[in-house]
């Protein structure tokens, strides 16, 4: 059949175990981020300082799902920073609109 | 050739005939898709930081909490429920348990790109069914935590008319400010339409791929395509954990 054909033209490689074992690797820290995640939740009472060590968490987890996952770590750097900068500026945002937040609940 | 052309004199590689970015047209469209769609997740989640903070905290000891309009509650109170197990306090279990599906269909996606790399139609017919998996399970998930949310706790909340009012809508909620509510239906459904709509895609490329489109093409990129999308769902997801559920 036609089908037959087609596939028979193709070659197919073994699998990079090396490639794999990393791709494993990335997902086993992310798990055990988000399981430290779980035991800060519930040891540590709530402040500044909880708050950030989540946000710092949810970065490490974002560079890895980016970098390794999406491929963004090695990919040409014009690429790399066309990505990365704008999104710099969302933090920054995120940060004002925060502070301004903390601002309207005084005045209310 | 491309190398020569761009260190010809008076050239640059924006002059044309190369790729500058080093992927392909398609690959470097959906790379600029997802950075127009974190805009509007970050405007979402920018949003939901200011109104929060606009409100007043809830300060006390977190057994000791009640669900009032007086301030924004703490959310293992708010999502402390299982499936099967009514009654029973465990706080974040049921949105750790998504979240580590999530991560998984993750990992079974980048599985399946590189299976793709190697024109392993097996292999790839395999990790994308498990994405798919992965996203449906993540979707059964959501729509039973919605149903709970909406449908409300035990106790209510007592209302000015003088009943008591359980679960929330968009206008009221029982646990707390009505703007609440409303960004766990605005941030969770947006999120869950991409899962949704990620689900779709992945279909696509299952059906594609076992009808041999790309081994006919000679090359897996849509599996690489659609693969970005599906981090990005991920990604999504790891920001909307923090910041709706932790913090």
């Amino acid at each position: 059949m036609a089908h037959g054909e087609d596939h028979a033209q193709v070659t197919v490689l073994p699998p990079n175990k090396e490639k794999i074992k990393k791709l494993w690797t990335v997902a086993g820290i992310l798990g055990a981020v988000t399981a430290l995640e779980f035991l800060i939740a519930f040891t540590m009472s709530s402040g500044p300082l909880k708050t950030s060590i989540f946000i710092a968490l949810t970065i490490v987890k974002a560079a890895y799902i980016v970098g390794e996952f999406m491929h963004l770590r090695y990919e040409v750097k014009v690429l790399f920073w066309s990505i990365l900068i704008p999104m710099i500026f969302v933090v920054w945002m995120l940060v004002a609109f925060v502070y301004e937040g903390i601002a309207i609940s005084d005045v209310r | 050739m491309a190398h020569s052309t761009a260190s010809a004199p008076g050239r640059s590689e924006w002059d044309g005939g190369v790729s500058p970015m080093g992927v392909s047209y398609g690959k470097l469209m959906m790379w600029f898709f997802l950075l127009s769609d974190a805009f509007t997740f970050s405007a979402l989640l920018v949003t939901y930081g200011l109104v929060r903070s606009s409100h007043d905290a809830y300060t006390g000891a977190v057994d000791a909490f009640t669900f009032s309009q007086a301030y924004w509650p703490i959310p293992e109170r708010v999502y402390e429920a299982i499936p099967f197990f009514h009654g029973v306090e465990a706080p974040l279990v049921f949105v750790g348990i998504m979240t580590f599906i999530l991560i998984m269909s993750s990992v079974t996606m980048v599985l399946a790109v590189e299976a793709g790399h190697r024109m392993d139609r097996k292999a790839v017919e395999k990790w994308m069914l498990w994405t798919i998996v992965g996203g449906i399970a993540f979707l059964s998930c959501q729509a039973w935590e919605w149903a709970h949310f909406i449908a409300g706790a035990e106790t209510g909340r007592a209302v000015a008319e003088g009943t008591t009012f359980f679960g929330a809508n968009l206008a009221h909620n029982q646990y707390g400010p009505p703007d609440f509510a409303a960004f766990f239906f605005f941030i969770t459904g947006f999120h869950g339409f991409h899962v949704f709509s990620g689900v779709c895609l992945n279909f696509l490329i299952y059906y594609n791929t076992v009808m041999g489109t790309y081994d006919r093409r000679g090359h897996y990129e849509m599996v690489e395509k659609v693969g970005l999308y599906w981090h990005f769902v991920d990604l999504v997801w790891v920001f909307v954990f923090t910041f709706f559920y932790l913090v």
